[in-house]
């Protein structure tokens, strides 16, 4: 188990709990910062689902087997801990799903189609990742609903007054990132929650990006929907959860048919399991699922405050260092910021830099960030993009500000 | 190796491109676009019967992609149809495979350290794919993916 110390030591203790990192690519130590795109998982994490596997295998709520009935309790204390970890009323709000994307898509395809129809309007922002944008596309095309963009400023804030000029009595649905995966900014969710209330509006919150570095309570936040991404907080792929409120859940259509999600068939009639089962079909992730609740134990254990608090050094610490660098334009400045560090170098493509970067083991993403209109918006094609989490260290981004050093050797 | 890959001769043509400009009389206009960094380019081809008379291209890239742009515009020049699409399949192999083709490819040779960065093949073929485009189809746009 980790051993929990100050914030500014813990980076280099918790490291060893990530054996990836522990690796040399191209000769150079790995300095591994993409976490936006995906995070590393701890041996704890690994542990559980290998356990899983080699001890308690067997598919849930339905055998009456010893190890059914282990694989079940193991996969509903996953959700128990979901539960807690996002401070829900109730274990029944929260629904496994493949991760953010199919969490948005469960709630345009079910409450969507449901709810909105012509001249319907839902509103985005104008940073969303395409996961938060795409799904309302398909159900506004579908229904001739209307989707209306919050307009942000030159440092990748939400303009609020603009945002609450787009509400009104036609507005059915609000959607927004927490925080952005291309420019690292937080969004006032609360806020954006209050003013979308007062027009009777629902919020859905991708908060893909936010749960790994910031604590979330989706009660204090008062939203109806909030979606993550197991591997984006240390769990595995293909794991993620929607939350939503149960009086908002109840009422909406099953999202896909299958095993599970029922509690009788006949031919004539067929009725829906209770919640969260109603969207459940089939047989679910159940290691994914394990791995992720074991994820949730090891944030716990580090404990969220001591994560934002050490990422928020490490944050200005890397921002102070690459606005030394002549030639270097940060893209999103956002006062309220969170992990991601994206930037522009004069005269050099950031897919070249990305190349660089590798070659000097420092690994970074670059390209659109699948947010193209948001770089759009701010003129810039594409970005190279460093993003921390708690692991990584002020000697990282010193790797890091090395490399771009190299990139500037190359390109003179 | 870096160095092998960001050659003195890819630099070069990287920050001052040749026949970078649009083309008011060209015969055909081909959109040329790479999904996976953004990388777009649109290539503009004169062609006189089978002969391509002038080429040029304008566009947005990395290093290897408006390199391979600039440098390919040089070599097919006054080449034909077919002399072109052959080169274009010779260029193909000296970034995919252990052998590349004997044939003379003249400075396109600069491009054989992608071979090493697999990731990077598709930046080095963007403006090839488009020209193969260009000599075949009208105008439409040519993707990567």
């Amino acid at each position: 188990m980790a051993v929990v110390t100050e914030p500014r030591a813990s980076a280099s203790g918790h490291r060893e709990n990530f054996p990836v990192l522990d690796q040399r690519v191209h000769g150079k130590p790995l300095v591994y910062l993409d976490n936006a795109a995906t995070t590393q998982k701890p041996q704890m994490v690994l542990d559980a689902m290998n356990q899983f596997y080699q001890a308690d295998n067997s598919n849930i709520h339905r055998g009456v087997h010893e190890l059914s009935e282990r694989a079940t309790r193991h996969y509903e204390e996953a959700r128990v801990k979901i539960q807690r970890f996002l401070n829900a009323a109730d274990w029944r709000e929260i629904i496994f799903v493949r991760g953010a994307t199919e969490g948005i898509n469960l709630v345009a395809y079910t409450y969507g189609r449901k709810h909105i129809g012509a001249g319907d309007e839902i509103v985005i922002s104008a940073m969303e990742h395409h996961s938060n944008i795409v799904p309302w596309q398909i159900l506004c095309e579908e229904k001739q609903a209307i989707l209306r963009i919050a307009p942000i400023n030159q440092r990748g804030e939400l303009l609020l007054d603009e945002f609450e000029k787009l509400l009104g009595p036609r507005t059915k649905l609000v959607s927004v990132l927490h925080v952005s995966n291309a420019l690292g900014t937080i969004n006032p969710v609360a806020e954006i929650v209050r003013m979308a209330h007062r027009h009777g509006a629902p919020v859905f919150i991708d908060g893909a990006q936010a749960v790994a570095h910031m604590k979330v309570d989706v009660q204090a936040l008062d939203c109806d929907f909030y979606a993550l991404s197991g591997h984006k907080m240390f769990g595995p792929t293909g794991i993620g959860v929607l939350y939503g409120k149960a009086a908002l859940l109840n009422k909406m259509p099953p999202y896909q048919g299958g095993g599970d999600m029922i509690s009788s068939v006949t031919f004539a009639k067929t009725t829906y399991n209770e919640l969260p089962y109603k969207f459940e079909a089939g047989t679910p992730n159940i290691a994914g699922t394990i791995g992720l609740g074991a994820a949730v134990d090891y944030i716990n254990e580090i404990g969220l405050d001591r994560i934002e608090a050490y990422e928020h050094e490490l944050l200005a610490y890397g921002t102070a260092q690459l606005e030394r660098i002549p030639g270097l334009r940060l893209i999103g400045t956002a006062r309220e910021k969170a992990s991601v560090l994206s930037f522009v170098l004069e005269g050099v493509h950031p897919h070249d830099v990305g190349t660089i970067l590798d070659r000097e083991g420092v690994a970074v993403r670059t390209g659109n960030h699948c947010a193209q209109p948001v770089l759009e918006w701010l003129g810039v094609p594409a970005t190279t993009r460093a993003s921390i989490a708690f692991y990584n260290t002020k000697q990282d981004i010193d790797a890091l500000v090395a490399g771009i050093g190299k990139v500037k050797e190359i390109f003179g | 190796m870096l160095e092998d890959l960001y050659q003195e001769v890819i630099i070069d043509h990287s920050k001052r491109p040749r026949n970078f400009h649009q083309m008011a009389d060209a015969t055909r206009r081909v959109e040329g676009y790479n999904p996976l960094c953004g990388d777009k380019l649109a290539l503009f081809v004169k062609l006189d019967g089978d002969t391509v008379q002038d080429i040029s291209f304008v566009g947005a890239g990395c290093a290897i992609s408006t390199a391979s742009a600039s440098l390919m515009t040089e070599t097919v020049k006054g080449k034909s149809r077919q002399e072109a699409v052959q080169m274009m399949e010779r260029f193909h192999d000296l970034l995919t495979t252990e052998k590349p083709a004997a044939a003379d490819l003249g400075k396109l040779k600069v491009f054989s350290g992608v071979r090493e960065f697999p990731a990077r093949v598709k930046c080095a073929t963007l403006a090839w794919h488009t020209l193969k485009s260009a000599l075949t189809n009208a105008e439409e746009v040519v993707s990567t993916e």
